[in-house]
This record gives C-alpha cells, sequence and structure tokens, in this order.
C-alpha cells in the first residue's frame, strides 16, 4: 500500500500542495481526479522521487519510499517520451534493466507485453516509426515491463483510441487483479467512472475528497429513484412527500422528500395503476460527486 | 506471470545504473552512421598527411651532366644525375622537360668551379642550391627535434585534442533529446541522476578512448608507409603522454558538455548554453598554436588544465620539460575532473527536470534537491 501523509509543496511563494493526504491499496485501481493545475502530476512526482516534498511523507508499507523501492514502481509520465531512434523493444527491454531486471528477464516480459500490447509486430521497428497510438502502447510497456509493485500514471487514456483504451485497461486490470496498487490520473470523468474502484479528487492542491468510489457516490448523491410505467407518469407529482426531478412521458425520476419510504409508497401506487417497466435507485455520477466536492 | 513477488535481478545500484546508461549511449553511437564516417576520415586522412606528399612530390631532381668535372661536382649533391656526350644533348633534355637543368663545362672562364647550368626559362634553385659551396657547420648543441617537426606535432596534437573535444558535444546532444522526449522524467523517476551524468562520460569517454587506440594503431603504420620513420620513433614516447592527457582533458569536457546539455530543453536552443564549452575546447587549440614560441607561455599553458592536454605533451616532445612536470600537470588534471564532475553532478540534478527557455548556471546550481 501507497500511503502519502501531509505532502506539501511550493513553487515559489505559489503553494501548489497543501497537506496532500490519501492512501492507493493494494489490488485496487484509483482515479486521482482534479481540473488542471490542481496538483495531479505534482503530486505524482512527489510520489517518484523526481520532486522533492516541502513537507510530509510518502511510504510504501509503512516504510519512507527509498530509491530501492522507487526503482520497482512503475511510471507513464503525462509528456509521453522514450528514445525517438532507438528500437522498440530495445529501448523497452532496457528500461527494463535499469529498473534492475536481468538481460534475460528484461527481453522475456518485453515479448509479453508487446504480444499482450498488439504491438509485437513493429518490435524491431525505431519508436519514431510508430503512429502516436502505438507510441502510447510502447509507453505502457516502459511503465510495466519490470513487472512494478506500484502503478503510477498520468493521464493513461489520453490519446488513445477507444480499442486501445481497451487493450491497456485489459492489461491494468490484470496487474491490478495480481495485488498492485494502481494510481492513475485522469480528467475523463467517465473513464474514471468505468475503471477506477477507489477515488481521489484534489482541488486547488487539496484533497477535497477521497474513498471507494461506490461510498462516494451513496455518500455523495442524493437518494434519486426512476420510475418507468406503461402509461403517462404526471400523477407521481401529486404523490405525497415527494419532490418531483423530471417527467418526461412515462419515464419520472423524484427523490423522496425527508421520509425514507416514500419511494416504496410510489412503486405501490405504480403498481395499483398499471405496469411498471422498471424502478432504480439513480447512482450519481462522478461528474456530480465532483462539482459537488469541489 | 506478473506480481509483487517475481522479480528478477534485485536491486541494482548506482555502478549497475552507469553502465547500463553508458551502454546505451556507445551502442546509439557505433550504431550511427556518422561515428564510422568520422572515424573512417580521420584514418584516411592520417595516412593522406603521411604518404601523399612522398608519392607526390615526384622523388629526385633530375639533372644532366656533360663531362667528368659536372659529374664530379654533382656527386653528393642529392641529386639523380643523367651522364650525356655534349651539351647539345643536354639542351634538348632540358627543352624536353626530361631534366630541370643541365651542369655542362665552363668554357668562358668566369666560372670559379669551371662549370654552367643550363635550364629551360628560370633559374633552378634546388640546383643551384646543391651546387653552391658552402662552409661546413658545426653545432654546438643540437636540438633533438627539428622545428618543422615540433610544428608538426603541435599541430597533430592540438588538432586530435580540438576533434575529440567538439566531438563531447554529442553528450550535450543526448542530455537535451533526453530532456526534450521527456524520457528524462522515467530515468529520473528510476535511478539516481549522477549516475545518468556518470553514465553519459564513462560511456562517451569509452567511444573516445577506442577511436584514440585506434589512431594510435593506425598512426605508426601510416608514418612508416610514407617513410618518416625517424619522426615516428620521436613522437612515441610524447605519444604515450598525450593519451593520458587526452582522456583526463576529455572527462572534463564531457561533464561540462552535459551541463551545457542540461541547461537548455531544445535542441534549438543548445547553440546558446554550448558557447563557453566551445571556448574551452578552441582555447587551449589556439593558445598552443599561438603562444608555441613563447616559451613562458607554453609553460603556463603546459600546467593549466585544459590546455596543459596539448602543450605539456607538447614540451615533452620537444624535450623541454622536466620528468617530474607531466605529473604534476596530471595531477593538476585529474583533480580539476573530480571537481568539476562533482559541481556538474549538482548543477545537472538541478537543471535536468527544468523545462522552458535556458536556465541560469547559477539557479540550476539552487534548484538542485
Amino acid at each position: 500500500m501507497l500511503t502519502v501523509t501531509s505532502v506539501s509543496r511550493s513553487f515559489g511563494d505559489h503553494r501548489v500542495l497543501d497537506e496532500v493526504s490519501f492512501e492507493v491499496r493494494p489490488g485496487r485501481m484509483t482515479g486521482f481526479l482534479g481540473a488542471n493545475g490542481s496538483g495531479k502530476t505534482t503530486t505524482m512526482r512527489i510520489v517518484l522521487g523526481v520532486l522533492a516534498a516541502h513537507g510530509g511523507t510518502v511510504a510504501w508499507q509503512g516504510s519512507p519510499v527509498t530509491g530501492a523501492v522507487r526503482q520497482r514502481f512503475g511510471y507513464m509520465p503525462e509528456e509521453r517520451g522514450l528514445y525517438p531512434k532507438m528500437g522498440v523493444a530495445e529501448q523497452i527491454s532496457w528500461l527494463g534493466r535499469l529498473h534492475g531486471l536481468d538481460r534475460d528477464t528484461a527481453r522475456r516480459n518485453t515479448e509479453r507485453l508487446l504480444d499482450q500490447l498488439e504491438l509485437a509486430h513493429r518490435a524491431e521497428d525505431k519508436l519514431e516509426e510508430l503512429s502516436l497510438g502505438n507510441q502510447q502502447r510502447a509507453q505502457v510497456a516502459a511503465a510495466l515491463v519490470h513487472d512494478p509493485v506500484m502503478l503510477i500514471l498520468d493521464e493513461p487514456f489520453s490519446g488513445l483510441d477507444p480499442i486501445a483504451v481497451e487493450t491497456v485497461l485489459g492489461v491494468l486490470r490484470e496487474r491490478a487483479a495480481a495485488g498492485v496498487p494502481v494510481l492513475f490520473s485522469s480528467h475523463q470523468l467517465s473513464v474514471v467512472e468505468r475503471l477506477c474502484d477507489d477515488v481521489v479528487i484534489i482541488s486547488g492542491g487539496r484533497i477535497a475528497v477521497s474513498g471507494a468510489r461506490d461510498e462516494l457516490r451513496a455518500r455523495y448523491g442524493p437518494a434519486r429513484f426512476e420510475l418507468v410505467v406503461a402509461s403517462d407518469a404526471g400523477w407521481v407529482r401529486d404523490v405525497p412527500g415527494v419532490r418531483v426531478v423530471d417527467v418526461d412521458g412515462p419515464r419520472a425520476v423524484f427523490e423522496p422528500d425527508g421520509d425514507a419510504g416514500a419511494d416504496q409508497v410510489v412503486l405501490e401506487a405504480a403498481l395499483r395503476r398499471g405496469t411498471v417497466r422498471s424502478f432504480t435507485p439513480v447512482v450519481p455520477t462522478l461528474d456530480e460527486i465532483f462539482k459537488e466536492a469541489i | 506471470m506478473t506480481g509483487v513477488t517475481e522479480q528478477g535481478g534485485g536491486s541494482r545500484g548506482f555502478a549497475a545504473a552507469t553502465r547500463l546508461v553508458a551502454e546505451r549511449e556507445m551502442k546509439s553511437f557505433l550504431r550511427a552512421k556518422g561515428f564510422w564516417i568520422g572515424l573512417a576520415v580521420i584514418v584516411v586522412g592520417l595516412f593522406a598527411i603521411s604518404i601523399l606528399p612522398t608519392a607526390l612530390g615526384g622523388g629526385e631532381t633530375e639533372v644532366a651532366a656533360v663531362g667528368p668535372e659536372a659529374a664530379a661536382v654533382l656527386t653528393d649533391s642529392g641529386l639523380r644525375v643523367r651522364e650525356v656526350d655534349d651539351v647539345a644533348a643536354a639542351e634538348a633534355l632540358i627543352r624536353s622537360e626530361e631534366v630541370e637543368a643541365a651542369v655542362v663545362p665552363d668554357t668562358t672562364g668566369k666560372s670559379a668551379t669551371g662549370v654552367r647550368v643550363l635550364a629551360l626559362s628560370d633559374a633552378p634553385t634546388d640546383v643551384l642550391a646543391a651546387l653552391r659551396t658552402a662552409p661546413p657547420v658545426d653545432l654546438l648543441d643540437p636540438a633533438e627535434v627539428g622545428q618543422g617537426q615540433r610544428q608538426l606535432a603541435i599541430m597533430v596534437f592540438s588538432l586530435v585534442f580540438l576533434m575529440f573535444g567538439m566531438s563531447g558535444a554529442a553528450i550535450a546532444q543526448s542530455t537535451v533529446t533526453e530532456k526534450q522526449t521527456r524520457i528524462v522524467e522515467i530515468l529520473v523517476a528510476t535511478v539516481p541522476v549522477r549516475a545518468l551524468l556518470a553514465g553519459k562520460i564513462v560511456g562517451h569517454s569509452l567511444l573516445t578512448i577506442g577511436q584514440v587506440v585506434v589512431i594510435a594503431v593506425a598512426a605508426p603504420i601510416a608514418l612508416r608507409l610514407g617513410g618518416h620513420s625517424e619522426l615516428l620513433s620521436l613522437i612515441a614516447p610524447a605519444l604515450g603522454w598525450f593519451v593520458p592527457f587526452l582522456v583526463l582533458g576529455f572527462v572534463l569536457l564531457a561533464a561540462m558538455w552535459a551541463v551545457a546539455g542540461s541547461l537548455v530543453s531544445r535542441q534549438e536552443d543548445l547553440g546558446s548554453s554550448m558557447g563557453l564549452v566551445m571556448i574551452l575546447v578552441m582555447g587551449p587549440y589556439f593558445g598552443v598554436m599561438f603562444f608555441s614560441d613563447n616559451v613562458t607561455v607554453l609553460t603556463v599553458l603546459s600546467f593549466l588544465p585544459f590546455s596543459s592536454a596539448i602543450a605539456m605533451p607538447v614540451r615533452l616532445f620537444a624535450g623541454d620539460a622536466a620528468v617530474w612536470e607531466p605529473l604534476l600537470a596530471l595531477g593538476l588534471l585529474a583533480g580539476t575532473v573530480v571537481l568539476t564532475v562533482l559541481l556538474a553532478g549538482r548543477v545537472y540534478s538541478g537543471s535536468l527536470l527544468h523545462t522552458g527557455g535556458k536556465l541560469k548556471l547559477a539557479k540550476a546550481w539552487a534548484r538542485e534537491g
């Protein structure tokens, strides 16, 4: 587990991180959300030792992170880059060795990853000869080649086409399932919504919210229900103890007004009137949580 | 197949990281055509300089001689003599440009030597010089090395230094490439910054030593083929000193080239930060060339780091330096190398992740950590 505790950082007089604390749990995909300039990249750079913190600690399995531990982290920086004139397989395997693998293991891992990322046919080409999407896949391979104990990915899905997103996602999920904590930042909330188990929302250098995605939804979203009946649903407006958010023909969205049992009253009334096609609690999107939290 | 427990290799330290970085630098260079073309040009040039003057010079001057007096005068003149029967035959040879001149008996009685020289349109200076009877000279303290040979040594040492000094610019290039492509962020997150710097210096120094070895092997062969064996035996001891000076000098410059590269973020800006290092490469070159006749300046230059790499071997070549002098100069150079590499490490750490415009040295120094 990676634990970030009270990390602060300033650039000149500008305080970009203020007592940032959160954790990344093993086997879970943690989405790191925040607007541009909110401190996501700075936080990641501090975790990786690329940037020094002006206060606070970063701990791995309870002990401060050392260079030897960091060597086993996998990192995909926001600004992508590998050696343009070096062969794809050659440089990924070189990076694996730089991360501490022996030559054979590095070569084996490279082959396996390029295979998984559907890049094996370009293994011998120079990086600059690849399309941007394929360069991105190579970048993912570079972050994973040494079987990292912790993965930190800055905007891993930006610039990927939908098929590539699925491929990369599959590889990341596999790592998470093997027990690796995965921290990835994104500004595409819908992507994070679908992928992450935990969410950390940062705003103006402070952590606004953090926790399991589902808990946050329960905590932040007002309890809402959607009812779809066979005929017009306008009658819901007249049910006492219910505030209607939206009615559109047979579909109505409402919030129980205080009393928790009001949703069941509506459901019973609907069943008395005729066919009920669907009755579901409406879960707030991350977008809504995000807007509410910051 | 993945996971926390399966980690091959284990933790590697600073040395392993340095070795890997050096290995990559060398590989990417050895694979570049430009590297091999450059080396080939040097070797071919070396052979050309040593062999061509002998081959193209056309050998000895040929003169015709008429009569026994003329032949006697021309003995030991260093000219190739062709004896002909009469003046008419000699004139024919001159007109057909088979010989440069003819030495014929003097019939007017005005010549002290009893011979006259016939030529086509100009007075043949080398023939006249050969005929002039100069008084013999006795030298009290003969110089071991002729002035011409000393000039040649200065030129060769300076050129080689200049060439390798400038080739260090590749380190600046490689550093900027890593900054520009942003791979530097992955590298810095993985291994210590100083290992990156050390790897670059080690890699490029090994490449340089390799080239020096190639040249050191090719030079004697070229000199022998060109018929300069005596020069070879003179230059060999100085060459022995030149190699360590050159290698240390290169490491010193390499550290500075790396810093020059780390201060900017784009190839286009490299020119602005390379100026100082260029001066440190060109300075010794011009310094030694201009002041090669000034004993005091040359002595000072032979102890100053940078220029000592050329000036001390030159003084050794000319036999002007005592045994302790190259050792002291080498010590000074080595000390400067250690100090510079340490300072460069700090500046490199401070500037490597900086993006945007050119970073000032002092600011890079302050940014570290």
